[in-house]
């Protein structure tokens, strides 16, 4: 009965959780501007989302799949693959291989910031939401 | 809680850019120094930014030692190199350390190369401070989290 109260919140957790690690590695990428031969990552936000969440299909493409005998069964809950992470290709070449895009890795933090403090909001608002629900009418 | 990592991160690429800067400083001060009776003059220094991942200790109890991509990827000074190129060679009989030809060796220190390098490790510097603050006001949001309702 009382985990009904905290269900609602799960998926924003899960949002929240991910946005955090996206902000790292942003972070990674911003800090690696300058080191010559890295290669800057991004994550599909929506994919790591459903897989999180689980919404995504079982065996889907995204999962861990034993196609041949002699593959280690993989874990129940286990992914294909570190949430979704990428390799982003860069806009422009660069002499030293850094392909970092400074202009797209800003863009992209601030996108993540703003998103990650909605996500914030949507806890404080539901969270808000129960207690009203709790409260009696004579206590306003 | 991988927020706390950004600081982690950024702290080692502000670090390795100050050091940077510091030696743009070293060379840019060191432009016009000249080469004594031993012939032995200042060389232009770089530095070499090397990934160095962060995150290995968290992702090996993970289970996953051998995933880089989960790791966090900060940056640290792996080398500082002196640039080999002779310095450059002014013909001035007067000077007091000029060579039996008449010329004065000068650091190889090339001013426009070191004035790019400063404003680009400037501009890294303030991206990665911006980077930490607005981890830092991200996470005092978190902590205040259910409390304002």
């Amino acid at each position: 009965m009382l985990n009904r109260l905290t269900q609602n919140l799960d998926f924003q957790t899960e949002a929240l959780t991910l946005r955090a690690e996206r902000q790292r590695l942003i972070a990674s990428n911003i800090a690696n501007a300058d080191t010559p031969g890295y290669v800057a990552r991004e994550m599909d936000f929506s994919q790591a989302l459903r897989e999180a969440t689980g919404s995504l299909a079982a065996g889907g493409a995204a999962r861990m799949q034993t196609t041949q005998t002699g593959h280690i069964q993989p874990m129940a809950g286990s992914l294909g693959g570190p949430v979704g992470l990428k390799y982003a290709a860069a806009a422009q070449t660069n002499l030293d291989r850094n392909s970092v895009d400074m202009d797209r890795e800003r863009a992209s933090f601030a996108e993540n910031s703003v998103k990650y403090e909605a996500t914030l909001r949507f806890i404080n608002g539901s969270v808000r939401s129960m207690l009203d629900a709790m409260k009696s009418p004579s206590q306003g | 809680m991988s927020m706390f990592k950004v600081f982690d991160i950024s702290g080692s690429a502000v670090s390795a850019q100050s050091q940077r800067l510091n030696v743009v400083a070293s060379n840019l001060a060191n432009a016009d120094t000249v080469a004594g009776p031993d012939g032995q003059v200042y060389k232009a220094r770089n530095v070499v930014f090397k990934t160095v991942m962060m995150d290995t200790a968290g992702s090996a109890a993970r289970g996953e030692a051998d995933n880089p991509v989960l790791a966090s990827a900060g940056v640290r000074v792996s080398d500082v190199t002196e640039d080999q190129t002779p310095g450059r060679k002014v013909l001035n009989p007067a000077h007091p350390l000029a060579d039996k030809d008449g010329y004065v060796t000068y650091s190889n220190v090339n001013a426009v190369e070191e004035m790019v390098n400063m404003i680009s490790s400037s501009r890294s510097y303030q991206n990665n401070i911006e980077v930490m603050n607005t981890a830092k006001s991200l996470l005092q949001k978190t902590l205040q989290m259910g409390q304002g309702v």
